[in-house]
């Protein structure tokens, strides 16, 4: 698997995360690298195995439908960047 | 300065200390050793007067009375500032406590602090906190391992009788085999999530760093069991860890291309020998069994951690807690901006990296292939267990490694955790024991696994071993 520009950027896109010249070249020298040591698990055969994907042993834990675990306005937006008495603030996002 | 809470009960009891001198005394340690970087706050006049109100009461004492703990910077406490190591959460503020936090006060501990530790736990030097490395108390010049390197050093220096960390990869027992602590990582679902910071969700566990192995199991007491606020905690009954013995003679096996892996170091493979042929002539039966996917436990590691890290990162965005870009002017950039100035390094290598194999055209050859080999696994460790109690490994391939190091390959700092992410991979407990140090002092720590569910047996077993400890007779 090699790395280049395109591949970087279209997963910084999907990440939400940009990085500027200097920064792409130390994360795509990173990920080759990384890379490189994931590709090791192609050496492996894995036909007819089932992924594992649950850890826990608990089945179906339920609870009983009722509210709670709830917090305030104020607690909610204690560590907002920016709000204002009741919502969060962010930049203007319908345009007129 | 007392190493165990019995010598602290004991010492209570007696009239020779109480609480208020208790956390004096710790509390001058921190500040003679603020140089190692351990702790990122301190509550002082909140643990004094704690303790003051302790002090007074005369019954009814919980099980943790005189227990001084700090704790790492990933785990909820009401009131209290919470970062993981990250600039992203600069200055947020829990909103509650996580449940072993309102358990461990509950039994009337005093919490002390919060500890240093790598951004996001992503790191095996804590060398990634965005507020700097943490020192090793025993050779400032070398890492204290990570990503709980603040948690380990805070018990080496007795700057808190015991601390918390948390474990996804082996971020408890490597710091803890390199500061010669104890280090314990529990069973998967033992101890409830809630409250902790998630790096990967499918792996992380809270456990107890201490001096004794009786701590740490008193502490797994209390903290383990069933959480209405976690549905992945088991709600299986919690044995009595501390009073727990394992008298018999242990059936141990040693995983074949472990001990004799080309990356160890000469000095922890011949300590880890020396132990072994111990437990020999005490009778044990110790012997090698076939392993044929050591080599493939850091690639399994790394596509399913980062792939479970870069979705639980997709809620930092800069709106509804945490860093906000100045320059952010549009919606897009608030996201991009926040994230790309806020996360460090690693924690983008590994978001990258956990989006690339979660994404379309790649899943099946990267993320779905390694949950295969993640089963295999799990397979092939239960029935290992089938036949044996422990299987026992180095903690870490090296001691103690210099600063600045490892940081130029991420590669080679995740080869760190080649030991300790199996246990995490098949979600089994899992402790490090200080039993070896190098010619020059340098702490070993030896790795013992067993059964999931079986914690009990290995704190049993462990309080055996740790008469052998060289590093506290």
């Amino acid at each position: 698997m090699k790395i280049d520009n395109a591949l970087v950027d279209r997963l910084a896109e999907l990440s939400r995360l940009e990085f500027d010249d200097s920064a792409k070249e130390q994360i795509k020298g990173d990920l080759q690298k990384i890379f490189d040591m994931m590709d090791k698990l192609n050496d492996l055969n894995v036909d007819g195995v089932e992924p594992l994907i649950y850890m826990s042993d608990e089945v179906n834990v339920l609870r009983a439908d009722e509210v709670k675990g709830q917090v305030t306005r104020e607690e909610a937006l204690l560590n907002a960047p920016q709000h204002d008495s009741d919502f969060f603030k962010v930049p203007k996002v319908i345009k007129k | 300065m007392f190493q165990t809470h019995k010598e602290i009960q004991a010492a209570i009891g007696s009239g020779q200390t109480d609480l208020k001198s208790l956390v004096t005394t710790y509390l001058t340690n921190i500040e003679s050793n603020r140089h190692l970087n351990a702790f990122l706050e301190v509550y002082g006049e909140e643990a004094m007067a704690r303790a003051a109100e302790l002090d007074g009461k005369t019954t009814g004492r919980g099980r943790l009375y005189g227990m001084v703990i700090a704790i790492k910077d990933n785990i909820c406490y009401r009131g209290h500032k919470v970062s993981a190591g990250s600039r992203i959460l600069e200055g947020f503020e829990s909103i509650y406590s996580s449940t072993v936090v309102e358990r461990l006060l509950a039994e009337d501990a005093i919490i002390i602090g919060r500890l240093n530790c790598d951004e996001f736990a992503m790191g095996s030097s804590n060398e990634n906190s965005a507020y700097g490395p943490v020192l090793n108390a025993r050779d400032n010049s070398r890492v204290p391992g990570g990503s709980s390197g603040g948690s380990a050093v805070a018990v080496q220096a007795d700057m808190c009788l015991v601390s918390l960390g948390s474990d996804t990869g082996g971020s408890i027992r490597q710091p803890a085999s390199f500061c010669g602590v104890v280090g314990f990582k529990p069973t998967y679902g033992r101890v409830s999530r809630w409250g902790l910071i998630a790096y990967a969700s499918s792996f992380d566990q809270i456990g107890p760093l201490s001096h004794s192995v009786e701590d740490s199991a008193l502490v797994m007491e209390i903290m383990a069991g069933a959480d209405e606020y976690d549905s992945t905690a088991s709600s299986k009954p919690v044995p009595s860890y501390s009073t727990e013995k394992f008298e018999k003679k242990a059936r141990i096996a040693v995983l074949k291309n472990t001990v004799d892996h080309q990356g160890i170091n000469t000095e922890v493979r011949s300590e880890t020998e020396r132990i072994i042929a111990k437990l020999k002539s005490e009778g044990h039966t110790i012997e090698e069994v076939n392993f044929d996917l050591t080599d493939y436990l850091i690639p399994v590691y790394y596509v399913l951690s980062t792939a479970e890290a870069s979705s639980n990162l997709a809620r930092f965005d800069g709106v509804h807690y945490g860093y906000r870009s100045p320059r952010a002017t549009e919606m897009d950039s608030v996201y991009k901006l926040s994230r790309t100035e806020g996360f460090g390094r690693e924690v983008k290598n590994r978001i990258m990296l956990g989006t690339f194999v979660l994404s379309a055209g790649y899943y099946d050859a990267y993320y779905s292939r390694a949950q295969k080999v993640r089963r295999m696994l799990s397979e092939q460790i239960s029935e290992i267990f089938r036949s044996y109690d422990f299987i026992l490994l180095p903690t870490a391939p090296s001691i103690a490694f210099k600063l600045g190091e490892k940081t130029s390959d991420p590669t080679e700092m995740y080869l760190a955790d080649i030991y300790t992410v199996l246990a995490n991979l098949v979600g089994v407990p899992a402790i490090s024991l200080p039993l070896a140090k190098s010619a020059e002092g340098l702490p070993i720590g030896i790795q013992l696994m067993a059964e999931k569910h079986e914690d009990a047996k290995l704190f049993g077993f462990s309080k055996t071993l740790m008469q052998w400890s060289t590093l506290y007779p």
